[in-house]
C-alpha cells in the first residue's frame, strides 16, 4: 500500500474556478487510476489560489494481474478464421488451446495482462488528467502548446510507503515532477521538499499557507465575527462572498476599516454592492440602527504595522469608491426632485432597445401600463394607481446608479420613486415587479405591485408568443417558464381570480401593433429592408398580412383573428403545462389537473388549482377511490349503449319506472347530493362539492350490485341509462372525472 | 532607489530603468491619438508573427468619454499608461513585475498584492487575452495580460503584456488624493510643477471640445476616409514598382486604423452614437485591425521567412 501526493503549482487560479477545479482533478485521477486496476481507500482534493492539491490513501503498489480466457473457433475451422480470431485477439498460434467441449474441439485463447507498477499509471494518468483538464476557460504561455487556467510551474508527485518517498517520475512539455513546492508569495517564497501529505500541510503552514478552503473560510468567517462583535456590531452574512475571499487568498488575516461619515447616508445596498462588487469588502452593521458603518477585507499575509498600511490604502480605495457611488445618487436625486422627475427617464428608455421585434423599452411600459390598468380591478388594485406605478417602474434602468450597478435595478427605482414623492404603494410596485424572480423567491403581496408584477410577466409571455420565440427544449433565453411560474405563484399564492384569457388578449394585441408598426415602417422604407432582414420572422409577416382587408388597408386593431386566437391559446395550455409542474411538486397528479382544465373557466388559475387540490383531497379517501371507479363504469355502460342504440341518453330519469329499492335509493342519493353540489358549484366550494359526490359512493355501489340495466323492458331500460346519464352529469359537474386515469 | 519617489516622472524614470536593466528596449510614445497603449504598433502588431519581442514604453492616451474638466480626482480624458510586452512572455514575469512594483517605492512587506481574474478583451483590436488585475491593498494598480489572439490570429508564442495606470499608481504612492495636486516633477525642483499646472487647463479644453464642440460631421467624414485609406493601403501589391522590393504597408496602413478607432470614439462622447450602430462601428474598427494584422504577419517583423520557403 502506498499514499500519493500531487500538487499542480501555478499561477493565480480565478477563484471562481476553484472549488470545481479540485472536484475535477480528484474525479479525473481517481477514475483514471480505478480504471488501470489500481484501487484505494481514500481521496480528498484541496485547492488555494495557487495550487491544486490531491492525497489519495491506501493505494495498491501495482494494478493486479489479470488473466482472461476468451473462446476462439473450432480447432478444425478453416484457416483464415483461426488467423483472424489470432489477430484479433493479437496472439499466436501457441497462445492456443484445444479443448474438447459437448460441441467438439474448441480453441481457446488465455490473455494475461501483467500487473503495472502504481508509479507507471499515476504519470499516465496524470499526464492525461494535466493536458486533458476541464478548466472553464484556459490559455498558453511562452512558447508552449500546454493549456492550463494561468501558467503550471511545477508538478510535485510522490508516492511515499513505510520506507520512504519516491518521485514518481513525469515530464510534461517540460514541467518536470518533483518533490518540492513553495510556500506564501511573499512570507515564505523558499523552495520546501516534502515526504507525503501530513508533511506537506504541515510545513505549508509554516510557509503561511492554509491548505483547506474551509479552513480558510472558517478562519475568516470567525475572525471577522468577532472583530464585529468586539465593536458590537455584526457582519451582513454573504456566503458567495466568503468562499471567493477564500479563494483570493493563502493566509487570510481579517482587518476592519471605517467607512468615511459622507457616506453613510447612502442607502445601505448600495453601500454593500460597492464594496462587494468592487473591493469584495464584507459589509458591518449596526445591529441597532440597521445602518452599514465599517467594513472587513481579507488581507493574504501578515505585516510588521499589523496590517495599518494595508487598511489605510483599501479605506483611501473606498472613499474613491463610494464618492463615485455618492456622486451617481446625488445625482440621480436630483433628476427625480426636479420637474421633469422620473419621466425625464423613461423618456430616455426611448432610445433603450428591449428586443429588436418588440421594441423599446419605453414601449414596453407603455403596454404594461395598459395591462396593469386592466388587471387592477382583479387583483384589488386602484386602477390609477396600479398604471401609475407601471409607468415608472422601469424608470430607474435609465439612472446613473443602476447603470453602474446594474443588480441595483428595483432597489434604486423604490427609493427613487419614493423620493419623487410618490405613495409607497407605488414605490414598492418598482422593487417588487420583478417578483418572483426564482421559485423560492417571494411573491409581491401589495395589490399594485400584484398588478404592476403581473403585467410585466403577462407583456412579456404575450409578447415572445406574438413574435413565435418560445421556449424549446432546454432553451428558453428570455426565462418565459420563470415568467409563466411567476403568473402562477403570484395569482395562487395571493388567491386572485383572474381570468388570464382576457388579459393574454390585451397582451398579444399590443404586441402584434407593435409588430405592425415595425412593418409599416420597414414597408416604407425600402433602403433598410435588407439591415433589417433578419429581424422579421415569417410570423411577423403573417400577422402583418393578415391585419390588413383585402385593398390592404390596416384592420381595427383587437378585432378578433384567428392568429390571435391560436396564440392565445397556446400560451394558456403553455401556462396550464407550468402548473402542472407547479402543482406536481405539491402532490397533485397531472391526470387530476387534466380533469381540471376541462373544465370552463380554466384560464383561472386560482379557481382551477382549487378544483385540483379538492379533487385530488377527495381521491385520496376510500370514498373517493371507489366513486371514480362506479363512475368509469356507469359511464362505460351509457356510452356503449349509446353506441349501440345511436342515441343520446339524457332525458329526465323518472323514478316511477324504477323497479328496485337500490334503484329508488340511488335516485334519492342523487338528489340529495344535487342539492347539495349545485349551490356549493355557485359557491365554488369545491370541497363540499366533491364530497357530496363521494357521499353518492355507497347507493352506486348497491346499484350496480341490485341492478341489471340491460333488462327486457325497454322502458326500464331507457331509464336506467337516463340515470346513469344523470350521474355523468353530475361526474362531469365538478372536473371531468373521466381523464383520471386508474 | 528603495526610498520613495517624490514626483510622477521619478516613478516613470524608475520604471524606464528598471525595464532597461530587464532587457527592454525602450521605445517612444507613439505619435498618434490612441485610447490605450495596447494601440502602439509595438505591443498590437508586434504581439504577432514568430519574432521574439521585449519592449517597455510611456504611452499617453485618451478616452474622451472620461473627461471630467478637470474636477474629478481620478478621471481625466487624457492620461499616462506605462506598457511592457515581452514575447514569449518569460516564466517570471510575476517576479519582474513584483521587482517594479518594488522599484517604484512599493514596500513589499507592508502591502497587500494579490492577482485578482481579469479577462482582457478589445473587440476593436479582435483580441483577447488572460491574466489578472493586479490588487495593491485593494485598489487595481496594473493589468497583467497573457494575449492569446491578436488581429484574429493565435499568439504563437504568448507576449506577457503589463499595463500601468500610471496616475492612480503614482498617486498611490506619492500620497496624493487629487491627479491635479501631483507633483509632476520634484517639489524642490527651482520651478515645482504639478499634474494640475501641466493639464488642468489641457483638461478642461478637450473636455468642452470632445463634449459640445467637436464636429460630427468633420469627425464622420474622418471615421470614413481613414477606413478607405485602410483599406485601400492594404489593396496594394506586394512589390513596389519602384523599388522593385517586396514591402508591405502593414505599419501605414494600421496608422489609419488607428485613426478610425480614435474617430469612433470621439464620435461615442458626442454621443451621437446610437446603441446598435455601436457595435457595427466597433465591427469596422475590428475589420480594419484584422486587416492589418493579416498583412503584418507576411511582413519579415511578423515571422514571414521570406524566398526560402
Amino acid at each position: 500500500m502506498a499514499d500519493l501526493l500531487i500538487e499542480l503549482f501555478s499561477e493565480e487560479i480565478p477563484a471562481r474556478m476553484q472549488a470545481r477545479a479540485a472536484d475535477d482533478l480528484k474525479k479525473l485521477m481517481t477514475d483514471g487510476m480505478v480504471e488501470a486496476g489500481l484501487t484505494y481507500a481514500s481521496a480528498a482534493a484541496f485547492v488555494t489560489p495557487r495550487r491544486l492539491c490531491l492525497t489519495v490513501e491506501g493505494l495498491l503498489d501495482a494494478s493486479p494481474r489479470t488473466v482472461e480466457e476468451r473462446k476462439g473457433p473450432k480447432a478444425d475451422a478453416p484457416e483464415k478464421a483461426i488467423e483472424g480470431f489470432l489477430r484479433g485477439a493479437n496472439l499466436t498460434r501457441d497462445d492456443l488451446e484445444e479443448r474438447d467441449t459437448p460441441k467438439g474441439k474448441i480453441l481457446f485463447a488465455k490473455i494475461t495482462k501483467e500487473g503495472r507498477p502504481a508509479a507507471d499509471i499515476i504519470a499516465e494518468v496524470l499526464e492525461q488528467t494535466i493536458r486533458n483538464f476541464p478548466w472553464p476557460k484556459s490559455m498558453r504561455w511562452g512558447s508552449g502548446s500546454l493549456k492550463w487556467v494561468r501558467p503550471l510551474h511545477s508538478i510535485l508527485c510522490i508516492l511515499s510507503r513505510e520506507d520512504g518517498a519516491e518521485v514518481v517520475p513525469l515530464d510534461v512539455d517540460g514541467i518536470v515532477s518533483g518533490n518540492a513546492t513553495r510556500g506564501h508569495r511573499f512570507l515564505a517564497p523558499d523552495q520546501i521538499t516534502v515526504s507525503g501529505f501530513d508533511d506537506y500541510t504541515a510545513k505549508l503552514k509554516r510557509a503561511f499557507v492554509m491548505l483547506d478552503a474551509n479552513e480558510r473560510r472558517e478562519t475568516i468567517w470567525n475572525d471577522a465575527t468577532n472583530m464585529a462583535f468586539a465593536s458590537g456590531l455584526e457582519i451582513v452574512e454573504d456566503a458567495g462572498l466568503l468562499a471567493e475571499v477564500a479563494g483570493l487568498v493563502e493566509w487570510p488575516v481579517v482587518l476592519m476599516g471605517r467607512i468615511g461619515d459622507d457616506f453613510l447616508d447612502l442607502p445601505p445596498e448600495v453601500l454593500q454592492t460597492s464594496m462587494k462588487e468592487h473591493q469584495k469588502f464584507f459589509s458591518v452593521r449596526n445591529p441597532k440602527t440597521g445602518r452599514i458603518e465599517r467594513f472587513i477585507t481579507v488581507a493574504n499575509r501578515t505585516t510588521s504595522d499589523d496590517g495599518a498600511t494595508i487598511l489605510a490604502g483599501n479605506e483611501k480605495v473606498l472613499s474613491a469608491r463610494l464618492a463615485d457611488a455618492k456622486f451617481f445618487w446625488d445625482n440621480d436625486l436630483r433628476v427625480v426632485k426636479s420637474d421633469a422627475g422620473m419621466a425625464a427617464w423613461v423618456e430616455n428608455l426611448k432610445n433603450v432597445t428591449f428586443h429588436n421585434k418588440l421594441g423599446t423599452q419605453a414601449e414596453l411600459i407603455e403596454r404594461m401600463a395598459v395591462l396593469a390598468r386592466e388587471l387592477a380591478p382583479m387583483v384589488g388594485a386602484d386602477p390609477d394607481a396600479a398604471e401609475k406605478a407601471a409607468r415608472i417602474a422601469k424608470a430607474d434602468l435609465s439612472s446613473e446608479m443602476v447603470y453602474e450597478f446594474p443588480e441595483l435595478q428595483g432597489l434604486m427605482g423604490r427609493y427613487y420613486a419614493a423620493a419623487a414623492g410618490f405613495s409607497d404603494e407605488i414605490a414598492a410596485a418598482a422593487q417588487e415587479h420583478y417578483a418572483p424572480l426564482g421559485p423560492s423567491d417571494d411573491v409581491p403581496t401589495a395589490p399594485v405591485s400584484v398588478a404592476v408584477a403581473l403585467a410585466e410577466k403577462i407583456d412579456k409571455l404575450t409578447g415572445f408568443w406574438a413574435i413565435d420565440e418560445k421556449p424549446t427544449g432546454s432553451k428558453d433565453p428570455f426565462a418565459l417558464r420563470r415568467a409563466a411560474l411567476g403568473v402562477i405563484r403570484i395569482l395562487v399564492e395571493n388567491d386572485l381570480s383572474v381570468g388570464l384569457k382576457h388579459a393574454c388578449r390585451s397582451g398579444i394585441c399590443q404586441s402584434i401593433e407593435v409588430i405592425r408598426a415595425l412593418m409599416q415602417h420597414l414597408a416604407s422604407r425600402t433602403d433598410l429592408a435588407e439591415s433589417f432582414g433578419d429581424h422579421i420572422s415569417k410570423t411577423m409577416v403573417e400577422i402583418y398580412n393578415l391585419s390588413l382587408d383585402e385593398k390592404g388597408v390596416s384592420l381595427e386593431i383587437g378585432s378578433p383573428n384567428l392568429v390571435e386566437e391560436e396564440k392565445i391559446n397556446d400560451l394558456l395550455s403553455f401556462l396550464h403545462d407550468r402548473l402542472k409542474v407547479y402543482l406536481k411538486d405539491q402532490g397533485i397528479r397531472h391526470d387530476v389537473i387534466d380533469a381540471c382544465i376541462a373544465m370552463p373557466q380554466n384560464d383561472d388559475l386560482t379557481l382551477l388549482v382549487k378544483r385540483a387540490r379538492a379533487l385530488s383531497d377527495t381521491l385520496k379517501t376510500d370514498d373517493g377511490e371507489n366513486l371514480i371507479q362506479a363512475f368509469k363504469r356507469a359511464n362505460n355502460i351509457l356510452s356503449q349503449a349509446e353506441e349501440a342504440d345511436g342515441v343520446e341518453y339524457s332525458y329526465g330519469a323518472d323514478i316511477k319506472f324504477a323497479e328496485e329499492d337500490a334503484e329508488r335509493a340511488l335516485f334519492k342519493a342523487l338528489d340529495q347530493a344535487e342539492s347539495v353540489i349545485k349551490p356549493a358549484m355557485e359557491k365554488q366550494d369545491f370541497t363540499t362539492a366533491m364530497s357530496a359526490m363521494a357521499s353518492l359512493r355507497p347507493a352506486l355501489d348497491a346499484f350496480f350490485e341490485a341492478v341489471q340495466i340491460n333488462t327486457d323492458n325497454a322502458t326500464v331500460r331507457r331509464n336506467r341509462l337516463n340515470l346513469l346519464s344523470r350521474i355523468r352529469t353530475l361526474g362531469t359537474s365538478v372536473a371531468d372525472l373521466t381523464r383520471i386515469e386508474g | 532607489m528603495a526610498d520613495t519617489p517624490r514626483s510622477f516622472q521619478e516613478i516613470i524614470l524608475r520604471l524606464q530603468s528598471y525595464w532597461a536593466r530587464h532587457g527592454c528596449a525602450i521605445l517612444q510614445p507613439y505619435d498618434m491619438e490612441v485610447g490605450a497603449g495596447t494601440f502602439h504598433p509595438a505591443t498590437t502588431l508586434r504581439s504577432l508573427g514568430s519574432q521574439p519581442w521585449a519592449a517597455a514604453y510611456v504611452q499617453p492616451s485618451r478616452r474622451p468619454t472620461d473627461g471630467r474638466y478637470g474636477e474629478n480626482p481620478n478621471r481625466l480624458q487624457h492620461y499616462y499608461q506605462y506598457q511592457v510586452l515581452i514575447k514569449p512572455s518569460p516564466p517570471n514575469l510575476q517576479e519582474l513585475y513584483l521587482g517594479s512594483l518594488a522599484a517604484i517605492g512599493v514596500d513589499m512587506g507592508l502591502h497587500d498584492i494579490r492577482f485578482v481574474e481579469d479577462d482582457w478583451e478589445s473587440p476593436t483590436l479582435g483580441a483577447w487575452g488572460l491574466g489578472w488585475e493586479v490588487w495593491c491593498d485593494g485598489m487595481e494598480v496594473s493589468q497583467f495580460t497573457y494575449f492569446q489572439q491578436v488581429g484574429g490570429h493565435d499568439c504563437r508564442p504568448v507576449s506577457g503584456e503589463l499595463t500601468y495606470g500610471l496616475e492612480r499608481l503614482a498617486m498611490y504612492i506619492l500620497g496624493v488624493d487629487h491627479v491635479m495636486d501631483m507633483p509632476f516633477n520634484d517639489p524642490d525642483a527651482p520651478i515645482p510643477l504639478s499634474y494640475g499646472d501641466i493639464f488642468k487647463q489641457t483638461e478642461e479644453e478637450y473636455a468642452r471640445w470632445n463634449f459640445d464642440v467637436a464636429n460630427t460631421d468633420v469627425l464622420l467624414r474622418h471615421f470614413e476616409e481613414a477606413e478607405a485609406e485602410c483599406k485601400a493601403i492594404i489593396a496594394q501589391e506586394h512589390m513596389d514598382p519602384k523599388t522593385g522590393k517586396r514591402i508591405i504597408m502593414a505599419h501605414p496602413a494600421y496608422d489609419q486604423a488607428i485613426k478610425a478607432s480614435h474617430m469612433f470614439n470621439l464620435l461615442d462622447a458626442r454621443g451621437v452614437i446610437s446603441v446598435t450602430e455601436r457595435q457595427a462601428y466597433i465591427g469596422r474598427v475590428r475589420a480594419l485591425t484584422k486587416m492589418c494584422a493579416d498583412a503584418f504577419v507576411q511582413t519579415r517583423a511578423g515571422g514571414w521567412s521570406g524566398d526560402a520557403a
